[in-house]
């Protein structure tokens, strides 16, 4: 292990540090359209504590996951230096076991024999209000889901599970958080996360096809709403608006394979929020791709690069809403597969500018099994490419901090303390091989670690690594064009530099730095503007 | 050789078996019944029924988990050593069970590695015990019933090496008593010798089999269904799926 990630593990028990990060919690007209239909206000506390344990034992006997985990545990401890808001904060009900017991104790007071027998001797507490609303609400909303302690657990205890079982009691009582809920409505309004109106998603898509004809002279179409299609694509919203570059670069794969693609407004978003919140919600948002899929005779869905819908699809999806009349893969997979099939000419040298390393997102690598595509894929298109400390990549990988629906400003001191583990390790590469470039194929770590990066002084561009594609791929014709622009460009510089005629007094001049010089004192026109008086003689 | 002897050794032993028997019975039905139809199997994976079964039992015989962080190494040391010590304990053990007049072979044949694993294992099992009163987080963690089974299966071996080597009572009559047992025969304690040191053991002991099924010992059963674990993520590689689409 690195020198500075080693320093890491040597965190300060710090009891109660996470106690102050607290998540704004919903509002009735967002708590009304979710799915799983939870009450919109927070139920009084003479109601929660019934209602809570009687959703605990309602979902202890619908998931093998949840009971085995709440029994089999036995505090060995082999999890707790996994966790990165541990890491980051020293709290240890931030440790996994430690936020797992918050609700192990409440089963064991409530559900065991040895609980109800023994009481506080063998770790169990009664459920109370103060319970809920001061340990699972502040602690399962400090946990992202991301899975790492249960590559570590002797067992495979998946903290995630546990997590997830706590928030759906949670919401059994109303308590949830605002941001989770919001996206989530968004999705059901608008189909996508940050709630683009079809026209404003159409508006983008045409803004990106100009863009990229601007770049290459090529006209790439990205599609919206087709009546019938081989591929329905479904990006993270934030491709359309921030993460532009690796929108640009999945259209132009499509384009160069000549795929029959499309996107759907009503299904415009790859992510799935209700892994966060409830099976309920997984399901129906699950359920809106489905529905555009079947409706358009889609063989194929396409998923953007987004963790959290590569998990949502690659775990739930066929279970939940299955049978699928389609096939489904990640886009890592399918341009890996056009790469190793010849079907796109590449040229590395375009990213020589770039030393890239590649963070993997937690639901691409350990829930979706997903994590030598992205390496292939940007050693096809890149000459420099380094791996991270092998403790932080792959099934290993650390959180960037922002996922499991904690990418909220309220807790942005949370945040960036979960990610410091993923920061130091970029940091090691970044003095090491000269790192300028951090591949993160996924919407929430695009958004969170350039923040990450910029709190812990690291410097590195943060992108997807359909950004990289878009640079190395050559479409058909682009090669023309850039001829004729530099070509042009050339003719230009080499009119720049020879005879030049003020158009406003028609005075001569040997260059046109000498015309500008002109225009300025005499025609009070500024060098910048100097187009507006001089042009090369004829 | 008074009412209590008489009930460690004639009574005990049948509730002890019932509530273990029925117990483990009970609590690895309960994982078992549990419907589990989401996949959610944990990368480095299972890409079929095969290799989650190879993964199960690495976790199961190398725990190999422990072994994925350079700081979990030490504890994976004492943890296995204590778990295979154990077993080879328990087989040893069978000496008193097997064979109505000789051993069979094979465990005539552990004999010597079992008491080496008797011999051995308090020092993981006190490595277990400290690392829980020395690391802040650790202790942090512990609850008294972690406590307790450390201290309860250190004080059996402890009996058990105290009537091996200092109070040794009369092997004959513990096979004798135990093969009873089996055979559902009361004893008459007054026909055989048996010392204290061999009656706290044998109490010990059983307090430590009732205990199990309402434990975290549990997890022996535990592991084997784990759905991280036993679930694999189904087929090929999707690239497979595109060839067919």
């Amino acid at each position: 292990m690195g020198e500075e990630l080693d320093k890491v593990y040597n965190v300060e028990l710090k009891p109660g540090a996470g106690e102050n990060y607290v998540c704004h919690l919903t509002k009735p007209e967002f708590a009304e359209k979710m799915a799983n239909k939870m009450p919109t206000e927070p139920l009084p506390d003479d109601q929660m504590v019934e209602v809570a344990l009687k959703r605990l034992d309602q979902l202890r006997k619908e998931r093998k996951s949840l009971q085995l985990y709440l029994d089999i545990c036995v505090r060995c401890g082999a999890c707790v230096k996994q966790c990165h808001y541990f890491l980051g904060t020293g709290d240890p009900k931030n440790t996994p076991v430690g936020r797992a017991e918050l609700l192990r104790k409440v089963y064991r007071a409530h559900f065991t024999i040895s609980g109800k027998l023994f009481g506080s001797l063998v770790g169990a507490q009664k459920l109370t209000p103060e319970v809920l609303k001061n340990e699972w609400y502040k602690y399962f909303y400090q946990c992202s889901e991301c899975r790492r302690c249960s590559v570590f657990c002797p067992y495979g205890i998946d903290q995630a599970e546990i997590t997830m079982a706590g928030r759906e009691v949670l919401n059994s009582v109303g308590l949830a958080t605002k941001y989770i809920t919001q996206v989530i409505s968004q999705v059901y309004k608008h189909g996508n996360n940050l709630g683009i109106p079809e026209a404003a998603f159409k508006a983008n898509c045409e803004f990106l096809e100009e863009e990229i004809k601007e770049l290459t002279g090529v006209d790439v179409k990205i599609p919206v709403n087709k009546e019938k299609a081989e591929i329905l694509y479904l990006p993270p919203s934030a491709d359309l608006f921030t993460n532009t570059d690796t929108m640009m670069g999945v259209a132009k794969v499509f384009h160069a394979v000549g795929a029959d693609w499309t996107m759907s407004t009503y299904a415009s978003e790859a992510a799935n929020f209700g892994l966060f919140f409830s099976y309920d919600d997984i399901k129906a948002i699950n359920l809106r791709v489905v529905e555009v899929a079947k409706k358009i005779g889609a063989k194929l869905v396409i998923f953007g690069e987004c963790g959290h819908a590569w998990r949502a699809a690659r775990q739930y999806m066929e279970a939940m809403n299955g049978p699928l009349p389609f096939k489904f893969m990640n886009i890592l997979e399918y341009t890996a597969e056009m790469i190793r099939q010849g079907k796109l000419k590449l040229d590395k040298s375009r990213n020589d500018d770039v030393i890239v390393t590649m963070h993997d997102p937690c639901n691409m690598a350990r829930a979706g099994d997903l994590v030598e595509e992205g390496r292939f894929i940007i050693k096809s298109v890149c000459n420099n490419f380094v791996d991270m400390d092998p403790n932080a990549i792959k099934e290993k990988t650390f959180c960037c901090g922002g996922g499991g629906g904690l990418l909220t400003e309220e807790i942005m001191e949370l945040r960036m303390k979960g990610g410091l583990p993923r920061a130091t390790a970029v940091k090691e590469v970044v003095k090491s091989h000269n790192v300028n470039y951090l591949a993160a194929p996924c919407a929430i770590d695009k958004a969170q670690l350039p923040l990450v990066m910029e709190h812990y002084e690291i410097p590195v561009q943060v992108g997807g690594i359909h950004d990289l594609v878009g640079k190395a791929l050559i479409l058909e014709g682009q090669e023309e064009f850039e001829a004729e622009q530099a070509a042009k460009a050339e003719a230009e510089a080499a009119a720049a530099e020879g005879p030049s005629v003020c158009g406003l007094c028609d005075a001569e001049f040997a260059t046109m730095e000498e015309c500008c010089e002109h225009a300025e004192k005499e025609h009070k026109i500024s060098k910048a503007q100097c187009d507006m008086a001089c042009e090369p003689k004829k | 050789m008074g009412v209590l002897a008489n009930f460690v050794v004639n009574v005990l032993p049948y509730i002890t078996f019932i509530v273990f028997v029925v117990g483990v019975i009970y609590r690895i039905a309960v994982w078992w019944s549990r419907p589990s139809p989401i996949p959610i199997a944990v990368f480095p994976g299972q890409r079929s029924v095969g290799s989650a079964i190879v993964r199960v039992l690495s976790d199961v015989i190398f725990f190999r988990s422990l072994l994925q962080f350079k700081g979990n190494q030490i504890l994976w040391l004492g943890a296995w050593l204590f778990h295979i010590s154990f077993g080879l304990i328990l087989l040893r053990h069978l000496r008193y069970f097997l064979g109505a007049e000789a051993v069979p072979g094979w465990v005539a044949a552990v004999q010597g590695i079992g008491i080496a694993a008797a011999l051995v294992i308090s020092i993981p099992l006190l490595y277990l015990l400290l690392r829980r009163i020395v690391h802040a987080d650790i202790k942090w963690i512990s609850t008294p019933a972690d406590y307790f089974v450390l201290l309860l299966i250190l004080s059996v071996v402890l009996s058990g090496l105290y009537a091996k080597y200092f109070a040794r009572p009369f092997v004959v009559d513990v096979k004798y008593v135990i093969r009873s047992l089996m055979a559902l025969k009361p004893v008459d304690l007054s026909t055989v010798t048996l010392n204290t040191a061999f009656l706290v053991h044998f109490f010990l002991v059983q307090v430590l089999a009732m205990y199990i099924p309402f434990s975290k010992v549990m997890h022996f059963g535990g592991i084997f269904f784990s759905p991280t674990r036993t679930h694999h993520f189904g087929g090929e590689a999707h690239t497979k799926q595109l060839e067919e689409a």
